[in-house]
């Protein structure tokens, strides 16, 4: 039996009986395959758009907000910082060298189609448990591909995080996020205008490598016959993309450019169409100038293929041979394909005839949205402290804590990746946020990224909230203010059960956060659908986050310093297990994030970083002030000892998380003055550095962590896994 | 001036400026495809980077480039070659200095910071040099494999090798000393704002030059 073609495309009946109203006859071919792709969930944020409307995107510094290709923000001197995070979930299953790999390409288009020079790269991972020899596989390769790309590129993969959870086993989330530096005055857009101006088309050769990918595979359940999807993985040719970059930032810096795009998800319809809904105009496009890697594709697979390594310029006729000349000059293929219209319309021949011609806007603005369902989740039940065994040795058990994949070194990882190139590498990988000068500038920018999913599947608002105060913390840590945000919001089906639910709720917790802070969302991103028939993923909002230094020279990092220099525990954070690293499962119901405690303590950060006080800071997250004290100690190779109040229980005070926690070390002198800036903010004097081991005195008892102990067991973990 | 050449896939060309003015010279790109180099070329650096995708053999294809004719008549001459990275690939696939670089015995990319023993005083390069130089490494295809007898190893990673070179060479001269490869890369500690400046005397021995 045979299924009907807009169906096998992904179009529903009702979205398929759409499509004639709007244009006034049936849609020839191509123009059927254009809807499904622009339609599709990945492209048209059909089942979310409505909801991302409530994220807060204002700020007197927002250059660029939601609705480019990516977001931009004013950071003094004349200079702008564009950022975005977008994923590659899908294509990563599938493939996942290629799939990672031009996950990186992606986001890096995206920023270069501001005019923005790309400066560093961030990825945030969600992998299967390294038990899995699937997920070891999978993450193995992935890890390879980010580094192959990245490194050929020369953008540095500067930081990111990874968490390895059975609920991703066969979902794994692979999110990338980019920074780029473009003149405030200097940032392109996407909009075509100006009839006649000319379409040129940069870049790679188009082929049929990734038809259909932001549709059937980036827009459905993964299922068991997902190898037979390899043709809608793109390939990724990084060498080409570096000579884009160069290139385009060359016509852009010698102002040859009207509009830039780049081609990703559906190629060049959604390109083009794009440009011309932004613009209010017309687009003639000639299928036979589009340079070609294979004879013989049919007007729709040129017009949706998603050939890596592409990007369209919008150029005026009298600028065209020095834009040809510049393309030649990088051994860049280069095409004028179409010219910009008066009709509103999306036109393209083929063969001299009209293959498709239909308005522009009703592959975008047109698209449909659905209101999802919101049928709430289960609400948390507190955890059973009694239920969790007390362990017998907690030395033994702190070891063990700083060997799990979720918490240990990820060396094996940032070292694979060039983090240095462009030398403007600050605080390299493995610390709070990685910092990195601005080329040019006193200032400096740290930058994060982060998702407390364990959290947000117990409770997706408070997860959300915690999502962003981690990322918060993070970069308030390094000393830098929080100053702008990107997203991407992983999420299972939002057609089934509570997703609905789940996505809303994580972002009002989000935006709840991102209002108490004042950071606004610039751009994001949304990945619906990972789930398959076993499995679906938590609730993985992740944030990416920037924040702004005021003096390079004065980032503070995680390592102690000093012996003698006094420990201090800021914020009023309480030591919980509920979906704790320690407990090692999403169980309990943790604490709803205080708005205005996280809020307090992320502006006690940055005044006593910028007076100079802090020499070093580090945020209690996974494992807990344990695992805070011993990174903090193997960083910086020395020891400290500790006093903590008992608590409840030794395991709880320990390892038990929450957030609205950060250890600081300062000299001993300059106590009174953090105190003095800390005013409400809890703050606590808990011991001091020195020495060769961690001690920790709770109650009569104590603890203690052998630094060469603690590193052997920090550093081995992954390199040992996947090896 | 410094003539840094800039192939297609050069990655670490701006940094070498910056390291050249950080050393009190000026510098200036040559391009691939030209012929000659800059007027008023005193010294030569071939950057970092994967040029040419690495496509065949890192450096083999930009080995053959135009260019090449003009660096290696500037160092027939005499001049200073300066090759990181991909540049010490291109030096020793163009014949320039000896042996090659293969993958690094990791068989993945390695991107830290190593401790390098400078063991040849008596180059231009290193004439100012301390005993050791903290810098990074990032590449893949590092580890020099060559024969030692026939190679001046002006700097070596000591008893840690990271990568597998063979004598754990991180940088080999020609016999007459002014052409210098090395995998580390100088323009990644010209900065105390980065961790180190021990790169910075070899741009200072260009400058000189």
């Amino acid at each position: 039996m045979s299924v009907a073609l807009h169906r096998q495309l992904g179009l529903t009946d009702d979205e398929f009986a759409q499509i004639p109203i709007l244009i006034g006859r049936a849609p020839t071919d191509p123009e059927l395959v254009m809807f499904s792709l622009m339609w599709s969930e990945h492209c048209s944020y059909k089942h979310s758009r409505r909801m991302l409307r409530r994220f807060p995107t204002d700020g007197p510094h927002v250059l660029q907000g939601p609705g480019e290709n990516a977001g931009a923000v004013d950071v003094g001197d004349g200079w702008a910082i564009a950022l975005k995070v977008e994923s590659h979930n899908h294509p990563s299953a599938v493939e996942p060298f290629e799939g990672a790999a031009t996950g990186v390409g992606g986001i890096v288009r995206d920023i270069l189609a501001l005019g923005a020079r790309p400066i560093a790269l961030l990825d945030s991972l969600r992998f299967g448990t390294l038990e899995s020899a699937r997920s070891r596989h999978l993450f193995t390769r992935a890890v390879a591909g980010i580094g192959h790309y990245g490194n050929c590129i020369g953008v540095p993969t500067v930081g990111g995080e990874v968490v390895f959870d059975d609920r991703y086993e066969d979902s794994c989330l692979v999110n990338a996020m980019c920074i780029g530096l473009v003149r405030a005055d200097g940032m392109l857009r996407a909009a075509a205008f100006g009839t006649g101006n000319l379409l040129v088309l940069i870049g790679n050769r188009t082929g049929r490598d990734g038809i259909g990918g932001a549709s059937v595979l980036a827009s459905a359940e993964l299922s068991a016959d997902d190898e037979d999807k390899r043709p809608s993985v793109q390939v990724s040719d990084p060498f080409t993309e570096r000579k884009l970059m160069d290139c385009c930032l060359e016509l852009a810096a010698d102002d040859l450019l009207l509009a830039l795009q780049d081609l990703g998800a559906a190629g060049l319809t959604s390109a083009a169409s794009e440009m011309a809904a932004k613009g209010g105009v017309g687009l003639d496009i000639d299928l036979d100038r589009v340079h070609l890697r294979e004879e013989g594709m049919a007007p729709a697979e040129i017009l949706v293929s998603e050939s890596q390594e592409r990007m369209l310029g919008l150029v005026s006729p009298d600028k065209l041979p020095d834009v040809l000349e510049s393309c030649a000059r990088w051994e860049l293929d280069a095409n004028v394909i179409g010219t910009v219209t008066g009709t509103g319309n999306f036109t393209a021949r083929h063969g001299g005839e009209v293959v498709v011609d239909i308005p522009a806007s009703a592959l975008t603005d047109d698209a449909p949205w659905y209101e999802v369902p919101r049928t709430p989740g289960p609400a948390a039940t507190p955890l059973a402290l009694d239920a969790v065994p007390v362990p017998a040795d907690l030395g033994a058990a702190w070891l063990d804590l700083l060997g799990r994949p979720n918490i240990a070194s990820k060396r094996w990882i940032y070292q694979q990746y060039d983090h240095l190139v462009g030398a403007n590498t600050i605080r390299r990988p493995g610390g709070d946020a990685a910092v990195i000068r601005i080329p040019g500038m006193r200032r400096a920018l740290a930058i994060t990224t982060d998702c407390a999913e364990r959290h947000c599947e117990l409770d997706p608002r408070g997860g959300g909230r915690a999502s962003v105060f981690e990322a918060a913390r993070n970069i308030a840590c390094t000393g830098a203010v929080p100053y702008a945000a990107s997203d991407c919001l992983n999420f299972a089906n939002p057609e089934k059960a509570s997703t609905g639910w789940r996505l809303a709720e994580a972002i009002e917790g989000m935006s709840e956060a991102l209002e108490a802070i004042s950071v606004p969302v610039v751009s994001g991103n949304v990945s619906l659908y990972n789930e398959s028939p076993a499995r679906a993923i938590y609730p993985t909002p992740v944030v990416g986050m920037i924040g702004l230094l005021e003096d390079a020279g004065a980032s503070v990092g995680h390592a102690f310093a000093q012996p003698r220099d006094a420990i201090v525990l800021l914020g009023g954070g309480a030591a919980r297990l509920d979906a704790s690293e320690w407990l090692g499962a999403a169980l309990g119901a943790p604490a709803l994030p205080d708005l205005a405690g996280e809020a307090a303590l992320i502006g006690v950060m940055v005044v006593a970083a910028g007076a100079g006080l802090l020499r070093s800071a580090h945020d209690v997250s996974g494992g807990g002030v344990a695992v805070t004290l011993a990174e903090s100690a193997l960083a910086g190779g020395i020891g400290c000892s500790v006093a903590l109040p008992l608590g409840r229980r030794a395991d709880e005070t320990l390892f038990g998380e929450s957030g609205e926690r950060i250890v600081v070390t300062c000299r001993p002198d300059a106590l009174p003055a953090l105190r003095a800036i800390a005013g409400d903010v809890p703050l606590a004097v808990i011991g001091s550095v020195g020495g060769g081991t961690v001690d920790v005195q709770l109650g009569d008892a104590t603890v203690s962590l052998d630094l060469e102990a603690a590193r052997i067991a920090y550093e081995a973990t992954l390199t040992e896994a996947l090896a | 001036m410094i003539a840094v050449v800039r192939f297609p896939g050069s990655l670490d060309h701006d940094s070498a400026v910056r390291a050249v003015e950080a050393a009190g010279g000026t510098a200036t790109y040559a391009w691939h495809a030209d012929r000659a180099l800059p007027a008023g070329t005193r010294a030569v650096v071939l950057p970092g980077g994967f040029s040419y995708g690495d496509h065949l053999r890192p450096g083999a294809i930009a080995s053959r480039s135009p260019i090449m004719d003009a660096v290696r008549r500037h160092a027939d001459a005499g001049g200073l070659v300066l090759g990181i990275c991909n540049g010490f690939q291109v030096l020793c696939e163009a014949g320039l200095l000896p042996g090659v670089l293969r993958t690094n015995a990791t068989t993945s990319f390695v991107c830290r910071q190593v401790e390098l023993e400078v063991l040849d005083h008596d180059t231009p390069f290193t004439r100012d040099l301390g005993a050791g130089l903290s810098i990074p490494i990032k590449n893949h295809d590092g580890a020099w494999y060559g024969d030692p007898a026939d190679a001046r190893i002006v700097l070596s990673y000591g008893m840690e090798n990271p990568l597998g070179s063979i004598a754990s060479a991180a940088g080999v001269a020609n016999a007459q000393g002014n052409v210098l490869g090395l995998m580390p890369h100088p323009e990644e500690a010209v900065d105390r704002l980065l961790g180190s400046t021990d790169g910075l005397g070899l741009f200072t021995a260009l400058v000189r030059a």
